[in-house]
């Protein structure tokens, strides 16, 4: 494959929130939701972000789109460090990431049409309203949308439909990044499918940068060219979608991908090993590797040290004192 | 052990709306044996919860049921409301996606499987032993301590194990289980889906499981009903229906869900959106979408065929693929 150019470079980036239960606790207490966290994003891939909820997958996606001050590192945009940004590269990096949301209807003003909800960033970004009209209708079409649907608001369209839009309103402004955090988990099979194949379609035709977040394994093993795998706010995992998904290291992956549904009955036989527990809480975090009271194989090394990052392949790591 | 415990007989379902009825749920059969997991797929707006709550009389006054549903050879429309009552948790339990709309916040859980058991007149002392029981059967980590924490202090997963136990309590023969998992992670899915089959041989419960995941009905179901737009066009035996659908609503579903990477090209996609609702007139509902679709499929109903003795499908031509 040829060297592709990193476009989002991830320094051992942190974000705590202190919870400050005032007088019931003793000092501060923090939530290390993302916790020294080192990444690179490269230009025209698909990479997955999976984990279980509390993992820190959406708390990244929020750090990366600066919609959060990290506590720790930095985060580079094409070579510009959001933290230490001028006005002027910020709203540059406005243009050049742009984010869609789970739930499409509670992100669209279900006050403004199609049209207005489309131009509204265009607008905000200087454009004449005439142009933006015009780039609104084009932008609807290329997520093969009727444009008589400009007008409409968004109560009297379904799901897929409110996603497409949600889509076309990111699209908008031409970014080079779309972060797409659970793009198709409220989406029934059938519109699941359609949404997929368009994200794929527009990344193939504008060259995009997706960093798509899902618990659903099954779409990021379809969508993705590289995975990362998250336990309570860090990298357990990182490497090409077949290894992970198919012969993945770290035992967490691996019951990750054990959980994650069969779609043929026939394979019910098979050897699973059935997680044991919640994720544990980001407040309390294990001493250690953050995995081991879950863990089938901890030993008694994994109570006492972090295990670092062992590099399987080129493209493989994993953090886990197993895989020395 | 194949012994028939529920049965519906041509079950359709109107609700009354402002410019007349909406049909919901059009001509239903099916049956579910004791000790087996009957799933019902369909996307949002087939039915499926509709067929789910009419089972237990919990539709609104607008809905009108007409057909049989017959739990154990009695016909559950023509009992009274305390009769049905009577019915409720102790013959057919029912547990549904959210937990937390189903638990009190301001009573510990125990507390709350506690008041099940002793709607048979335990007394309070004894009801707690065996709410701790329920808890070690669920296999619910500290259950003394879980049975004192109030469902805020719990994670999805172990509200859901909560609801099982007090379902558990009363031990019914089937347990309606509508959307159990949608809420939780694919880790926890994995231990609700575990209790779930354990049920079924422990305690020989029958489980009728509603969901739009084909991933869940593929792990634990017995037999599966594919239901569309209010109608059941597939039903059988999970593993013929997996290894050879029939309906091509069934076979594009199917095709849809992804299971190969994007190299592999790209996915099978259904045109068309689903009809409108509003009459009952005679015609097979997908046809509008249907790639197979001639005229008489707009003008008849399709005909039951049976593919075997335990897989069925709704279709004019669908064999005519093979």
């Amino acid at each position: 494959m040829e060297q592709r150019n990193t476009v989002i470079h991830l320094e051992h980036v942190r974000k705590e929130f202190s919870v400050d239960n005032r007088f019931f606790s003793k000092g501060k207490r923090t939530v290390k939701a993302v916790n020294d966290l080192t990444l690179d994003i490269k230009k025209g891939e698909i990479l997955g972000l999976v984990g279980e909820s509390g993992s820190g997958k959406t708390t990244l996606a929020r750090v990366i789109l600066s919609l959060t001050k990290i506590t720790g590192g930095s985060v580079l945009v094409d070579g510009v460090d959001i933290g230490k940004a001028s006005k002027e590269e910020k709203k540059e990096f406005r243009r050049k990431v742009a984010v869609m949301f789970q739930d499409p209807a509670s992100n669209l003003n279900p006050r403004e049409t199609v049209e207005s909800s489309i131009m509204r960033p265009l607008v905000l970004h200087g454009m004449p309203k005439k142009e933006a009209r015009k780039k609104a209708l084009e932008t609807l079409r290329s997520v093969k949308m009727d444009e008589r649907y400009l007008y409409s608001y968004p109560h009297q369209l379904s799901g897929g439909q409110l996603q497409r839009i949600a889509i076309a309103r990111a699209l908008a402004i031409d970014p080079q990044i779309m972060i797409l955090d659970e793009p198709t988990s409220a989406l029934d099979v059938s519109v699941q499918a359609q949404i997929l194949n368009l994200l794929l379609d527009l990344q193939e035709q504008r060259n995009l940068t997706y960093l798509v977040i899902t618990h659903d394994l099954n779409v990021i093993r379809y969508i993705s060219d590289r995975v990362v795998v998250m336990y309570l706010g860090k990298m357990v995992e990182v490497g090409p979608t077949d290894v992970i998904c198919t012969n993945p290291s770290h035992p967490y992956t691996k019951a990750l991908m054990a959980a994650s549904p069969i779609l043929d009955p026939t394979l019910r036989g098979r050897e699973k090993s059935i997680m044991k527990g919640d994720p544990g809480s980001l407040i309390h975090l294990p001493e250690g590797c953050h995995f081991h009271p879950r863990c089938p194989c901890a030993m008694a090394l994994c109570a006492k040290e972090e295990p670092g990052c062992t590099a399987l392949a080129e493209d493989h790591q994993v953090w886990c004192h197993l895989c020395k | 052990m194949s012994e028939e415990l529920l049965r519906l007989e041509n079950v359709c379902i109107d609700y009354k709306v402002r410019d007349g009825y909406l049909s919901a749920v059009k001509d239903v059969s099916f049956h579910i044996n004791r000790s087996e997991i009957f799933a019902i797929v369909g996307e949002s707006g087939c039915g499926k919860s509709t067929v789910a709550h009419s089972i237990m009389r919990l539709l609104g006054k607008n809905a009108k049921v007409t057909g049989s549903i017959l739990f154990n050879g009695r016909d559950l429309q023509a009992l009274s409301d305390k009769e049905i009552t009577g019915v409720r948790g102790h013959d057919i339990g029912m547990i549904f996606q959210n937990p937390l709309d189903s638990l009190n916040p301001v009573y510990t859980t125990g507390n709350q499987v506690n008041e099940a058991i002793m709607l048979d007149g335990v007394d309070k002392l004894e009801g707690w032993k065996k709410v701790i029981e329920l808890y070690k059967d669920i296999k619910m980590p500290d259950p003394e301590k879980r049975a004192r924490a109030f469902p805020h202090e719990m994670s999805g997963g172990m509200r859901q194990r909560v609801m099982i136990a007090m379902m558990l309590s009363r031990n019914p023969a089937l347990l309606i289980a509508d959307e159990p998992t949608t809420a939780l992670d694919v880790t926890i899915e994995a231990q609700i889906l575990e209790i779930i089959s354990q049920l079924k041989r422990e305690f020989h419960t029958a489980i009728m499981l509603i969901t739009h995941n084909f991933g869940l009905v593929a792990e634990v179901a017995d037999r599966v009903a594919i239901m569309y737009a209010g109608e059941l066009v597939e039903e059988g035996n999970v593993y013929e229906v997996f290894a050879h659908p029939v309906h091509p609503y069934t076979r594009l579903l199917m095709a849809a869900l992804p299971r190969q990477t994007k190299r592999e090209g790209r996915l099978q996609t259904i045109d068309g959106t689903v009809p409108r609702l509003t009459e009952s007139k005679p015609g097979c509902r997908f046809a509008n979408r249907c790639p197979l679709a001639k005229e008489i499929c707009f003008d008849q109903d399709p005909p039951v065929r049976r593919l075997s003795g335990t897989h069925s499908f709704q279709c004019f031509f669908a064999e005519e693929v093979e």
